[in-house]
């Protein structure tokens, strides 16, 4: 094998050639690294590279270790020791982290190497990348396409054979989306199964790190590396981890997979919808059975996640201050002045958008009419996910209505970005995990555009959507499609 | 629920301590507008028998012992200090 041919190879791939000594752990950052520079230019998914402090871990690294000799990409909102952790936001430009995430010190313990940080929406608000204070990430299928978001940077990375294998978050989509968009698969672990602590905080009900990788086997080795309890986050769940490679290659006979009849909405792309009802007839041939299962406060989705989300995101924002770390206004004449001038001159306009949003629904007099009213609600829609899975085994739906649209093509309406997480913002709200896996292509002005097919699961059954999407994947080639760069 | 005209973003801004341009002021008046008009729908629920939802899967108090352990030394915490002396955060003067 040729050394340029390395960074297509998938992790489970990678760690064959590593165990078999055919190649160093060094080789691969270095292969890595040249492809890296050849696409970073077209594609600017990362943020911060440290190709060096990499090169060292590469020469001391223990290949027999899950992740051994692995190079991870990192979604800049997680704390790597001594990198830059800037959330894409100009608050935190000059922010070096002084510690290691707690999944970053699991990923060092399997092995991995955590090289560079990657691009997002700032603070991981938004759907698309464009809310990076830095640089727009572009789709390696169509670079004048978004590469979805807010984890856009992680995902165009893999796609882009720029990463073997990405961590993103996922507040509302952000890991399922950007996969679909960008034709990765993408996991959302169940609320508790992965610990936040050293993740920054944007919604702390509802956000979630996992993988972002090219194949399920892969993003399953990384879980496996990375889930389970952390008594530095209190909200990280004390249930025991199954290995997710376990089911891998089991067939899907006597699986009961659910059809929301709430997901066949209009202005669901017509290319999607075809993709998804071949992917659903693909899942029968493969041995399940399809059931119609109803999730009737579907709609309301995305109005409870904007008022829950924007309403956590206030108060865990309101930790920019000025005072113990990121950016200080000059020369504020008090302290209303110091707050003020530097949230102002600190954060973007999504952030500063949902900050107000957030606010006011917390504020007096509106906290019972919305927030309230939202938590009720996202407990009728908790509700809905209970009923149907005492029927099925798991929920198939696309990922996403749409294709990556087009940059800057929905930048201008808020509402509209808000709708791109219509599929995937319910699971988040239900606390349940979920899987994006590649199923299909669309056509548009002659370029490709990847389709997502999600894989919902009960809390904690991540075991169950691993084995639904890999039996998938592996009786399609979708996963082996590649972008032309 | 508020009708949507009543969300003052310059006061909102104030309670938020985050200043707004003229301009921010009045787009983020118009665009929130938009969302919470969508988000009216959200009235038509019935919610009168249901109890709110803060976390999706219940997780109750966790207590650890209160014991010393390793943790920053003074200088790491400072490291991304945006301006500090003496081994101190040095913060705009707070009392006149």
């Amino acid at each position: 094998m040729s050394r340029s041919d390395l960074p297509a190879l998938t992790i489970a791939d990678l760690q064959s050639l590593l165990r078999r000594k055919e190649i160093s752990p060094r080789e691969v950052i270095d292969a890595l690294r040249t492809r890296i520079e050849s696409v970073e230019s077209k594609i600017d998914a990362y943020l911060s590279i440290d190709f060096e402090g990499a090169a060292k871990e590469a020469d001391k690294a223990d290949v027999d270790l899950p992740l051994g000799g692995v190079p991870i990409a990192i979604k800049d909102i997680i704390n790597v020791k001594g990198q830059p952790c800037t959330c894409a936001s100009k608050i935190l430009a000059n922010y070096r982290s002084p510690y290691d995430a707690t999944v970053i010190q699991k990923l060092r313990a399997a092995g991995a190497i955590p090289f560079g940080k990657t691009n997002m929406d700032e603070f991981a608000m938004g759907s698309s990348t464009e809310n990076s204070s830095v640089k727009v990430t572009r789709n390696p299928w169509d670079l004048s396409r978004v590469p979805g978001g807010s984890s856009g940077g992680s995902a165009a990375a893999v796609a882009a054979d720029a990463a073997f294998g990405g961590l993103g978050t996922d507040t509302g989509g952000s890991i399922r989306q950007p996969a679909s968009l960008s034709g990765v698969v993408g996991v959302k672990p169940s609320y508790g199964r992965v610990s936040r602590f050293g993740v920054t905080a944007f919604a702390s009900s509802l956000d979630q790190v996992g993988p972002l990788t090219k194949t399920v086997r892969d993003s399953a080795l990384i879980m496996n590396a990375m889930a389970g309890h952390d008594p530095q986050d209190s909200t990280s769940l004390n249930e025991p981890v199954p290995d997710y490679t376990k089911n891998l290659g089991r067939d899907l006979k006597g699986m009961r997979l659910g059809l929301p009849k709430e997901y066949m909405i209009e202005g669901i792309d017509p290319q999607v919808k075809s993709a998804v009802d071949v992917a659903i007839k693909q899942l029968q041939s493969l041995g399940a059975e399809i059931v119609d299962v109803s999730l009737p406060h579907t709609d309301y989705g995305i109005a409870v996640y904007y008022f829950l989300a924007t309403a956590e995101a206030s108060a865990n924002l309101a930790r920019f201050d000025g005072v113990r770390y990121g950016y200080r206004a000059k020369d504020p004449k008090d302290l209303l002045d110091h707050y003020g001038r530097t949230r102002e001159e600190g954060f973007g306009a999504e952030v500063k958008r949902r900050i107000i949003l957030g606010t006011y629904v917390l504020s007096s007099g509106y906290y019972d009419a919305y927030y309230v009213r939202a938590q009720k609600v996202r407990e009728l829609i908790r509700q809905d996910f209970v009923k149907a899975f005492e029927k099925v085994d798991a929920i198939v739906s696309p990922t996403s209505p749409v294709p990556a649209f087009k940059l800057g093509e929905r930048t201008a309406d808020p509402l509209a970005m808000y709708l791109a997480d219509i599929f995937t913002n319910t699971g988040n709200l239900a606390g349940i995990c979920g899987i994006s896996v590649p199923c299909g292509l669309a056509k548009a002005n002659g370029n490709q555009l990847p389709i997502g097919l999600q894989i919902l699961g009960k809390a904690l059954d991540e075991a169950c959507t691993f084995q639904i999407a890999h039996a998938y994947e592996q009786s399609t080639d979708w996963h082996k499609a590649r972008p032309k760069l | 629920m508020g009708k949507s005209t009543e969300l003052d973003v310059a006061y909102v801004s104030k309670l938020a301590r985050l200043n707004l341009t003229d301009e921010e002021t009045r787009l983020f008046e118009k665009q929130l507008a938009d969302v919470l008009k969508y988000a009216e729908k959200l009235r038509e629920v019935d919610v009168s028998h249901v109890e709110a939802t803060a976390h999706a899967i219940p997780i109750f108090n966790v207590f650890r012992e209160d014991e010393p352990r390793d943790w920053f030394t003074a200088e790491e915490a400072l490291s991304n200090a945006p301006h500090k002396a003496n081994q101190l955060f040095i913060v705009t003067k707070v009392v006149e």
